[in-house]
């Protein structure tokens, strides 16, 4: 009879500590982003968002951050978002496992697996230096399209995939073509799945430093086009920060920032919410 | 026939962009090693790989003092992340209710999102001074590194870990079940071990981040470009190495931190290949 028991103790002594490790789990997420906001908000105002940096930082505010960090995002999102979604199509309605989906598989893991400090490396050497843009808006966007091209493109094969196959053969059977059932009938069934990845590749892409450093530079000013340096927000935390240049402009850029990662991620997780209710 | 036409265009130009990320990565590999090779190979490779000096300006380019780093940092943050992270993916899996999961799950996600500054900063604020007062040492130190790793990969471990528990059949469960096993056994005996290959994909992938991860270790391991003798000495990993010294480096010494992301490259490329063959396997 003894035994039993001591089994029904230890299941439950189990149960217990998976439940706290899921609150150390949480308790870890909500500290940092307590201390964050904690610190940072006070020194969010309007005129913090709306004014450019004085004296490196240390007065003024984060304008031409904001408008970098948006610019170097959406251009990333711009080459990646096409360059994915095609991969995608390409993937799932236009052939069959074969060497070379796999391959491509193979290509996308691996590229998905590569640390943003490399990418910095790569685009430093092959943007920068290279293709002769310079620091630029251009080839921080460039480099991040490439890192987040995995993101997006296995986002988008998943969403794609789950688009039921009756769908597509009725298309089939009006006459319409390949591409046609593509355009107009997968596409517009999975695009909450693929602007869902979008969503997470731009959040990637916000809070790089190690791959925008060493390609869209640290320059101060508001970049006046894509050829312009630029300096995004999350490297201006990172000078700040190391430089001990002022901790509360410091923590005032890290509260933007991960008030913008919170409502990526909301929009992100939303977005899959609404597209997993709707696939049923 | 211009329909036809028109389509075998547009297969070609989706092949084209499905060719990217491959020919990217081939970009990426072949741009770091010409960078990257010849200097390694003018030192010499084993006296790069193997010396213990690291002085750039003097010709010195002995990279061990960062590989050790990297390799001590990596594996230390396994000894957090791995049970931590395990359980929490048999919780989310097996034990959580749903609503529970359902708040949980993007929560580890968004752990994925804070920018790494974020936790460098948050590192250096409370970890490294909370590290200094209680355990001696300068605070910024391989442990700091390792704790901050440690919850870092937490959500790449968590997700992949879970799919592989989620991915075992029912029927196993409720054959260990109907055998009289608690479900504390029937996950410990037969979940577990039939999620063993996709359980050790999601601690190599782990690794892999750990290994590549850099502003966050840059800020809080000290950077000190030596040989770490405890827990509590700074060091400087192979990322670090890179990323501080880029923005100055010329000639040679930019040469030697193209050739430390060789080195990093393809522990990384071990690392996810052994990985992305153990996933494919447990799919078939």
């Amino acid at each position: 009879m003894t035994i039993p028991i001591d089994v029904e103790t230890k299941h439950r002594i189990v149960v217990v500590l998976l439940w706290l490790a899921a609150l150390v789990a949480l308790a870890v997420l909500a500290f940092i982003i307590a201390v964050v906001l904690w610190n940072g908000l006070p020194a969010v105002t309007l005129s913090f968002l709306l004014e450019s940096p004085r004296d490196m930082g240390r007065a003024g505010g984060i304008f031409p951050m904001v408008v970098s960090t948006v610019a170097v995002t959406l251009l990333a999102v711009i080459v990646a978002a096409p360059l994915g979604v095609g991969t995608a199509i390409y993937l799932t309605e236009y052939t069959s496992e074969t060497a070379l989906t796999r391959v491509i598989r193979f290509g996308a893991e691996c590229l998905a697996g590569v640390p943003s400090i490399i990418f910095g490396l790569f685009g430093f050497i092959f943007f920068v230096i290279q293709l002769g843009m310079g620091w630029s808006v251009l080839s921080g966007g460039l480099t991040l399209a490439v890192m987040i091209l995995p993101t997006v493109m296995r986002t988008a094969e998943e969403a794609i995939r789950a688009v039921p196959e009756s769908f597509r053969e009725a298309s089939f059977s009006t006459g319409a073509s390949r591409w046609q059932t593509v355009t107009q009938v997968v596409l517009p069934s999975a695009l909450p799945g693929i602007v869902t990845g979008v969503i997470l590749g731009v959040g990637r892409g916000v809070g790089e430093t190690a791959a925008v450093i060493f390609t869209a530079g640290s320059s101060l000013h508001i970049p006046t086009s894509v050829f312009s340096p630029a300096r995004t927000m999350a490297v201006h935390f990172y000078i700040l920060a190391r430089e001990g240049i002022s901790m509360r402009h410091a923590y005032g850029t890290a509260a933007v920032l991960v008030i913008l990662i919170l409502a990526i991620n909301t929009a992100a997780n939303w977005l899959m919410l609404r597209f997993q209710a709707k696939q049923g | 026939m211009t329909v036809a036409r028109r389509e075998k265009a547009i297969e070609r130009a989706l092949l084209v962009s499905a060719l990217s990320a491959v020919s990217m990565l081939a970009l990426i590999a072949a741009f770091i090693l010409i960078e990257g090779a010849p200097v390694m190979l003018r030192h010499g490779i084993s006296s790069f790989l193997a010396g213990t000096r690291w002085a750039p300006t003097k010709g010195s380019f002995g990279i061990l003092p960062m590989i050790v780093a990297s390799v001590v940092v990596t594996l230390g943050a396994m000894v957090i992340a791995v049970p931590l992270g395990l359980s929490c993916a048999v919780f989310l899996a097996e034990i959580a209710p749903r609503r529970a999961a359902n708040f949980l799950r993007p929560a580890i996600q968004l752990l994925a999102g804070i920018p790494s500054v974020v936790y460098g900063f948050v590192g250096i604020l409370f970890l490294v001074p909370l590290i200094r007062e209680n355990l001696g040492g300068p605070g910024l130190s391989v442990l700091a590194a390792v704790v901050i790793l440690g919850v870092m990969v937490l959500p790449t471990l968590i997700g992949i870990a879970e799919d592989a528990i989620e991915a075992v059949p029912r029927t196993y469960k409720e054959g260990a079940l109907a055998l009289g096993c608690t479900h504390a056994q029937a996950i410990r005996r037969v979940i577990l071990p039939a999620a063993r290959g996709g359980i050790i994909a999601a601690v190599i992938l782990a690794m892999g981040r750990a290994v590549g991860e850099t502003m966050a270790v840059i800020m809080v391991i000290g950077n000190a470009a030596i040989i770490p003798c405890s827990v509590l000495d700074p060091a400087r990993t192979l990322t670090s190495n890179i990323a501080l010294e880029m923005g100055y480096a010329a000639g040679d010494h930019q040469k030697a931190l193209f050739a430390t992301g060789v080195v990093l490259f393809a522990f990384i490329m071990v690392l996810n290949s052994i990985a992305t063959m153990r996933i494919v396997r447990g799919r078939r």
